[in-house]
């Protein structure tokens, strides 16, 4: 059911105002969003395309091209099943304390980025209240890869949590019933009948969760070693290219990045719609 | 009751944590409110950019600064810091950050405004006495209690086993001063500079986190406990004594360093426009002074002025201190083989992490 925006009168959709807010909306897209990246391109198209190849194939680049996906991606799938059941224990049970619960998942949105950085290095250090424990073991999270993960499932998890859970709200209670009646068990009920509508939202999360990760600068800074070739994340180099003045190097960085996230973004979008689809047929 | 039981823990680490985040906010400190306030008749403000370490300096001379203008003209003067890594403040006063007046880390930095936004004149280091410098201050390590691993000067640094905090000289003036007081050392000791870059290499063999500004690394090594020793600009080291006690740091200081030269300079296209310039100047020039070079001592820079360096006598160690433009040829110098992109600090890096 298609919107034909040049068609003949009869054919236009019901609701009115739809040129206006098409409008509004395109404004809307081009300043905040259009014009700032076109910008951030048009900087880098000034590269002859040798220089270009060479700045972002550099060693240390990719290495934190590498870095930066990798952790991230980790934290997404971390919060892709713990986002799961936070959104699963706050839709489907009563409990104590659900609504502070409910209300504190939002806060890693509300605090600044650094100051989330700065607690989980304070939390995680050899001397932090979780760190003397972890360190008995020998484990070390704070300055180290381990420490970048921790900082992006923090930053991500809401985004998870807040897109499944509208979904579980809403699943029909009858289904889940006439499953049981068909002698079905927990298992099959969740795996085959509840997952599959929950999917494609928890994918969505997955991908919110992901971008937002790529891009994140400031609690990161504070629990990585930012050492070159180690913990060294593109948001960071980028910033270094910066206080060098190099700021063509920088946009370069930044365009690769944003063309990668777009990718992978509109691939993560490709397979919900997919997801979607087979589930209505 | 298992899923109650969960639920029941999940809220109280998620307050655990978030205290910890209001702590941590707390200790990280902030940079300096933004632009904003009205400027009215008798009264004028004035943004001083100025790098990490000085946040205590400028606290208090900023104060003796406004009461010693009241009195001599009857203009209150209000003055905003800023306090950030040295490169990324003068970067900030390059994009428009309108600071009336920088005191930065180095001179390099205040050259870059001059260079890059053209709103400093070019004869800057000559207009006020030492080289636009009104105090000094050099590199010197900050050990644990008991100098647990016995750390007496550079040598010492590059030992195995050793952990060695020091910001990274690519986003911390301060950082840069370390690296080059190192390198300094090794070639006086070894003699070549080939040495005296194997020599800095070994140190940063040994360098777990590199933080983006001095303040950020003396928090690393002081509050989140690691490492074993932290370079450190002389006056950071006695504060960080100061505010833990005794009983947890020991100034070590070794055998040769860098002398550093803090540099100011009013920002002249920014002053002009604001009308500042002569509160700037006599902000700037006020420095030199009896009492700014008592508060500069009291903060633990050494006073450029020698009568007054004499009576902080005691607290400064004699040291022998190398001089950037004799020893190193000047910063612009400096910077491009050091520190730029692709430069000798990058090489070493790649060689040292890339295997």
């Amino acid at each position: 059911m298609g919107i034909r925006i040049f068609g003949p009168k009869k054919n236009r959709a019901k609701l009115p105002g739809f040129g206006l807010t098409l409008g509004l909306s395109m404004l809307y897209m081009t300043i905040l969003i259009f014009i700032p990246l076109s910008a951030l391109i048009l900087y880098s198209a000034k590269l002859p395309i040798k220089e270009f190849w060479a700045l972002i194939s550099d060693e240390r680049v990719v290495t934190a091209f590498k870095i930066s996906f990798s952790s991230t991606f980790y934290a997404a799938v971390f919060n892709f099943f713990f986002g799961l059941i936070l959104a699963w224990v706050l839709t489907r049970y009563n409990f104590f304390g659900k609504r502070v619960l409910d209300a504190l998942i939002d806060l890693p949105f509300a605090i600044p980025t650094a100051v989330a950085g700065i607690s989980l290095a304070t939390l995680f250090s050899k001397n932090g209240i979780l760190g003397v424990f972890l360190h008995k073991f020998g484990i070390e999270i704070a300055y180290s890869k381990a420490g970048i993960v921790i900082a992006l499932i923090f930053i991500g998890l809401p985004f998870v949590v807040r897109t499944v859970q509208p979904v579980i709200q809403e699943l029909d209670k009858e289904l889940e019933e006439a499953a049981s009646s068909l002698g079905a068990n927990f298992y099959q009920i969740f795996f085959r009948v509840l997952f599959p509508a929950i999917f494609p939202a928890l994918l969505t999360g997955f991908a919110l969760a992901f971008a937002r990760g790529l891009g994140e600068y400031g609690s990161i800074i504070f629990i990585s070693s930012n050492m070159p070739y180690e913990t060294e994340i593109v948001p960071l180099l980028i910033v270094k290219k910066l206080l060098q003045f190099d700021y063509r190097g920088a946009s370069a960085i930044g365009v690769t990045m944003l063309v990668c996230a777009f990718v992978l973004l509109l691939l993560i979008n490709l397979l919900q719609s997919f997801a979607r689809r087979r589930k209505i047929n | 009751m298992k899923r109650e039981g969960f639920g029941k823990i999940v809220p109280y680490a998620l307050v655990v944590s978030l205290f910890f985040a209001a702590i941590g906010g707390v200790s990280a400190g902030g940079q300096s409110a933004s632009a904003g306030g009205t400027e009215q008749k008798g009264s004028v403000e004035l943004l001083n950019v100025s790098y990490d370490p000085t946040r205590e300096l400028y606290r208090e001379y900023n104060d003796a600064f406004a009461k010693y203008y009241k009195d001599k003209t009857g203009v209150e003067v209000t003055i905003r810091q800023s306090h950030g890594g040295s490169g990324g403040q003068a970067r900030g006063v390059i994009e428009g950050n309108e600071a009336d007046v920088v005191t930065l880390a180095l001179a390099y930095d205040v050259m870059q405004i001059g260079d890059k936004a053209g709103i400093i004149d070019s004869n800057w280091q000559t207009r006020l006495p030492n080289n636009s410098s009104p105090y000094t201050s050099t590199i010197v390590f900050l050990v644990r209690a008991g100098n647990p691993k016995n750390i007496k000067d550079w040598d010492d640094l590059v030992k195995s086993g050793v952990q060695i905090i020091t910001p990274d000289p690519k986003t911390s003036g301060g950082a840069q001063w370390n690296y080059l007081a190192a390198y300094a050392f090794a070639k006086e000791k070894y003699g070549s500079d080939a040495q005296a870059r194997e020599f800095v290499k070994q140190l940063y063999n040994n360098v777990p986190v590199l933080d983006s500004g001095a303040r950020g690394a003396t928090n690393t090594f002081v509050q989140r406990g690691l490492g074993d020793v932290l370079l450190a600009w002389e006056n950071e080291a006695f504060l960080s004594i100061n505010e833990l006690g005794k009983d947890q740091f020991e100034i070590v200081v070794p055998s040769l360093s860098i002398l550093a030269e803090p540099t100011v300079s009013w920002v002249d296209g920014i002053t002009s426009r604001h009308g500042t310039l002569e509160v700037a100047k006599e902000y700037l020039s006020y420095l030199y002074s009896d009492e700014g070079q008592r508060i500069a001592g009291r903060n633990y820079y050494r006073p450029s002025n020698p009568q007054i360096a004499q009576e902080f006598v005691t607290q400064f160690p004699n040291l022998k201190l190398v001089h950037i433009d004799d020893y190193f040829g000047g910063w612009r110098k400096v910077h491009d083989y050091y520190f730029s992109d692709g430069g000798e600090f990058d090489t070493i890096i790649a060689e040292l992490k890339k295997k």
